[in-house]
């Protein structure tokens, strides 16, 4: 299981919780087992969200794995200029 | 890839300020910027643009025009299929407008004639019946629940049941108990903010050059911040593959986010896949002002308490921005930017966007970012100026460090934060004496950097010469910069190596020029192609030795022998491996393709000094510095004139810059007269102090530079300002009748 | 509408052009004369991106006629150099790394050279009050100042 911070806005889909909990060993399947899980986050994940793992930005890296005492926070896609 | 981090390494290359390759070209006329190119049997197309703010098209007749001696084709929305995804189609319909015009200027109808008069006579002629619609163009009067809708059903699932159907999203970030963290304060402050749309303000007008025949195979020569990008776009918009569109990037004259997207090449190719004849257009100024990417405008509320000792306990920030008339996802940036700089306990920062009757959105250098740390940044220094602390040590007690849980989640790594502060307090600056009416402003500042899709080669010519083929337009030295870590990897002297930048047909997929991402990936990528090739070199001098490739290390430019078991043999230079290379299997090239991560973000504090003039109202800048962590400064040059621009851009923003609505919902000032950006004459030097706290993320430790500098001087000019007049102002740009009112209300 | 016939020198060379009696020098040297060093930011006068000498007086060429070339004696950027011999100025603006995205660099030489004819020794403040008419967006113009300065200091001693 891996612990997912969400951002705030998220929290409506989640029944409230900040932090969820997955099975996923890397993002592709994090994202995968999150829209399972939360439907209502299905809508988001599909417009692109990108993942913080231990502190570190991956913005599209679907086999990012992911351990199992990893900081995981999901962030939006992130855009700049 | 790690920082290499195997004994301080010592740098040949990196880091010192050799001519940049394309320098000649620049300085004698000579370099092809999107306007310098033409084609035989060029057509000249204009554009036509809606005198409303918003209104119903409830007709178009283009046939007088069409009829007109001269004119070759005529193009409307009618012309493209609309697009199921919804990003696409808003491009699209931002290109040229479908049953509504959005804001003053949105493109309605394009002629290509063989020339320019031709093509303006015949805009003249083209009918068009619009039946008006209320507008708005305040981003706080198009969230009221009466406001006129820009455009309906755009809202996403996460805006709450009951607002006005021009908020397009919503968002939340933050952590922590906030009733608890103001609790423990000894001074709450909230204030509100606005600050004005900005124009990225690039000096060199968008422009382009399509060809484009029958059998849907495409050219297009444009000045652009990414040429793939491009390519997908317009494939996308004109239904053709993307392998029959070349895409070739022009020298490039300023983007700094405003030349991420399209607006005139999806027309230009339409025009010439319909006239069978090679289009250029070129936009004036006012059509850039008009409808191309301003930044977002925004109106903030911060809440920040403090202890008496300088801590902050809490903060929570809402922010509303507006996109223009569609939506757009700055504000997420934002909400997650603005407490970026601290290490908070209890933090919130609550997120809308709205649309307005405005140009649609593009990015400008850390979007979202610069509005919301003004708003940060001026209430934090209102709270040290009424508890009587230095802002200097009240960011130092408060900054971000590694391990904090940054403000928008992830724990931060090594960052330079800390040592950024430290550099601004040791300077002479800081403690300098300062005379009447005159203020010192502080203010930190962050971006995220971002890596993404790259693709380079390197290709290792017979003569010792190494050619280099990258994907990304330089926009501000970038070739000189990538020629520099190859000749560092490769150990070859810079001026071997000559980097250019590609078509979309001659390498694979780049995503555009933005968030910083060049110097940090691409970069990335050449150390990797250059270490492809240098692992093919070393195979080579094996097999000429005949030892084992194992035994063969690269040192110098050269391949040695490892060890004293490999053998006894003179080492092999590149030029020396490069001349026999057809002899010993072939020609030598490097690659590397990835998506990079790691971009590792950047912080920057700046301090400034002003005088304000209490008859006229203006603000002179009288000394200006910039502190950045560059993680490594490849060109240190250029990584200051990114410091010394962005800051410039700020100060800009923070004193003059903004886009000004008539009642009639019309823009009024799009011009460089009336929209005034920074002169010379304006400034006073901007000192620059370059710090290097490796990125962990980088082999030589690089981080993004480019889009941080913005983000601190719209506080900086306003809490300088605070402090020269006693009087605090919260809107930008603080012009001179913002000044002498804020003065007259004593 | 009637074109007009034009007898002119453009960087020490004679040339002759036809244009339209509305149409500006900017749009000659560029659309015509295949001289595409001079930018155009504006069209209005407010850049400075189009810089060009005409007669020796600094000139917005966006704001001249094409027929006001007429007999007399138009210098661009490319005749700032001779051969391949740069400018001091241009080797300056490379050496201080004076340019970004080198748009406004062409306008900005030429204004520049023109400062430094009449005044081989300018301050600090006289050369940013003299650019002031030149706009960049990239570079926040110190390092222009300082090329420019630098350059007038190789000049002087040279
Ligand atoms: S183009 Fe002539 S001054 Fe701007
Ligand atoms: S270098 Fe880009 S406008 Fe001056």
């Amino acid at each position: 299981m891996v612990a997912v911070v969400i951002w705030g806005s998220l929290r409506r889909f989640t029944d409230g919780q900040g932090e969820v909990e997955v099975e996923a060993r890397n993002f592709k399947e994090l994202m995968e087992a999150l829209s399972a899980r939360y439907p209502g986050l299905k809508p988001q994940i599909e417009r692109g969200v990108s993942l913080a793992l231990d502190g570190r930005i991956y913005r599209e890296a679907w086999f990012t794995e992911i351990g199992p005492d990893s900081e995981v926070v999901l962030m939006p896609y992130m855009a700049g200029g | 890839m790690a920082l290499d981090n195997t004994g301080q390494r010592v740098f040949k290359v990196v880091g010192t300020r050799p001519p940049r390759p394309d320098g000649v070209d620049k300085v004698t006329g000579r370099a092809l910027y999107g306007a310098d190119m033409s084609a035989p049997g060029m057509l000249v197309a204009h554009i036509l643009r809606s005198p409303h703010a918003h209104a119903e098209i409830v007709s178009i007749d283009t046939s007088a025009a069409e009829a007109l001696q001269g004119v070759k084709a005529v193009v409307t929305a009618a012309d493209f299929t609309p697009q199921e995804d919804e990003y696409l189609d808003d491009i699209l319909v931002n290109c040229l407008a479908r049953d509504k015009v959005l804001y003053d200027g949105h493109a309605v109808a394009a002629v290509a004639a063989t020339s320019a008069d031709v093509a303006k006579a015949a805009l003249k002629l083209i009918k068009v019946e619009y039946r008006k619609l209320p507008h708005v163009t305040d981003v706080d009067a198009a969230m009221r629940p009466d406001a006129p809708i820009v455009q309906s059903g755009r809202s996403l699932e996460t805006v709450p049941e009951g607002m006005s159907e021009n908020v397009t999203s919503h968002c939340e970030f933050g952590h922590g108990d906030l009733e608890a963290g103001f609790a423990k304060a000894d001074l709450i402050i909230e204030r509100s903010f606005t600050t004005a749309a900005t124009h990225q303000g690039y000096i060199e007008p968008h422009a382009c050059l399509a060809t484009m025949g029958a059998d849907g195979k495409g050219d297009l020569w444009c000045c652009t911040q990414g040429q793939y990008n491009v390519r997908s776009i317009c494939a996308d918009l004109l239904g053709i593959e993307a392998s029959q569109l070349r895409v070739t990037a022009s020298e490039i004259g300023g983007g700094f986010g405003g030349k991420t997207t399209v607006f005139i090449e999806p027309v230009a190719l339409a025009l010439s896949r319909k006239s069978g004849r090679p289009v250029k257009i070129v936009m004036s100024r006012s059509e850039v002002f008009l409808a191309t990417g301003p930044t977002v405008s925004s109106s903030t509320d911060v809440k920040i308490g403090m202890t008496k000792d300088g801590r902050i306990t809490a903060g929570q920030a809402h922010l509303r921005y507006s996109g223009g008339a569609f939506p757009c996802g700055t504000v997420d940036m934002g909400a997650q930017a603005a407490f970026a700089a601290y290490d908070l306990e209890a933090v919130q920062t609550l997120g809308w966007n709205a649309l307005t009757n405005r140009p649609k959105e593009a990015a400008y250098r850390a979007p979202g970012a610069p509005q919301a740390i003004y708003a940060v940044e001026s209430v934090v220094d209102e709270l040290c100026q009424q508890l009587g602390l230095d802002p200097l040590e009240v960011r130092l007690k408060n900054a971000a460090r590694k391990g904090t849980k940054s403000s928008y989640g992830p724990t931060f790594d090594d960052i330079g934060l800390m040592a950024t502060l430290e550099a601004a307090k040791a300077h002479p600056h800081y403690s300098a004496p300062l005379g009447e009416n005159q203020g010192r402003g502080l203010s930190a500042g962050f971006w995220f950097n971002f890596g993404g899709n790259t693709c380079v080669t390197l290709n290792v010519n017979t003569d010792g010469t190494v050619g280099i083929t990258e994907g990304n337009p330089d926009i501000g030295g970038s070739r000189a910069a990538i020629s520099q870590m190859a000749a560092e990897e490769l150990g070859i002297p810079y001026d071997k190596i000559r980097t250019i930048v590609a078509d979309t047909s001659s390498l694979g997929h780049n995503d555009v020029t933005d968030g910083s991402r060049v110097t940090f990936s691409v970069g990335l990528a050449t150390i990797k192609a250059a270490r492809d090739a240098i692992s093919k070199m070393c195979s080579r001098a094996a097999q000429i030795w005949g030892i084992d490739e194992e035994a063969v290390v690269w040192e110098d430019g050269a391949a040695c022998p490892a060890g004293p078991n490999a053998g006894k043999f003179p080492p092999m230079t590149l030029a020396e491996i490069a001349a026999v290379s057809f002899n010993t299997g072939g020609p030598i090239a490097g690659h590397y393709e990835f998506n990079a991560d790691g971009a590792g973000v950047s912080f920057g504090v700046h301090l400034v000094d002003v005088e304000v003039d209490r008859e006229t109202g203006g603000t002179k800048v009288l000394r200006y510095t910039v502190f950045q962590d560059a993680g490594k400064a490849v060109h240190p040059s250029y990584v200051e004139g990114q410091m010394q621009g962005g800051a410039v851009q700020g100060i800009g923003w923070a004193l003059n810059e903004e886009y000004i609505y008539g009642e009639d919902g019309r823009l009024q000032n799009p011009g460089f007269l009336d929209y005034r950006i920074p002169v010379a004459s304006d400034l006073p030097k901007i000192d620059t102090v370059i710090l290097e706290i490796p990125n962990p993320g980088h082999p030589y430790g690089v981080r993004g530079v480019g889009e941080t500098p913005i983000v601190p001087p719209l506080a900086a000019l306003s809490n300088a300002v605070s402090r020269a007049i006693g009087k605090r102002l919260h809107s930008l740009p603080m012009s001179p009748p913002r000044i002498l009112k804020a003065l007259s209300e004593a | 509408m009637k074109t007009i016939h034009v007898s002119t020198t453009v960087n020490g060379d004679a040339a002759e052009f036809i244009c339209g009696p509305d149409e500006s020098l900017l749009d000659v040297l560029r659309n015509r004369l295949g001289l595409t060093g001079a930018k155009e930011g504006c069209g209005t006068g407010d850049c400075g991106a189009c810089s060009v000498m005409l007669d020796g007086r600094l000139v917005c060429s966006c704001l001249v006629l094409g027929a006001e070339a007429e007999g007399v004696t138009v210098d661009t950027i490319e005749g700032l150099a001779e051969g391949d011999h740069l400018h001091p100025l241009q080797q300056s603006f490379i050496d201080h790394a004076a340019l970004q995205c080198g748009v406004c660099t062409p306008g900005i030489l030429v204004a520049a050279k023109a400062l430094l004819d009449r005044n081989p020794d300018p301050t600090e403040t006289e050369v940013r009050y003299w650019l002031a008419g030149n706009l960049c967006r990239c570079t926040g113009y110190d390092k222009i100042i300082h090329a420019v300065m630098d350059a007038a200091k190789t000049m002087r001693a040279a």
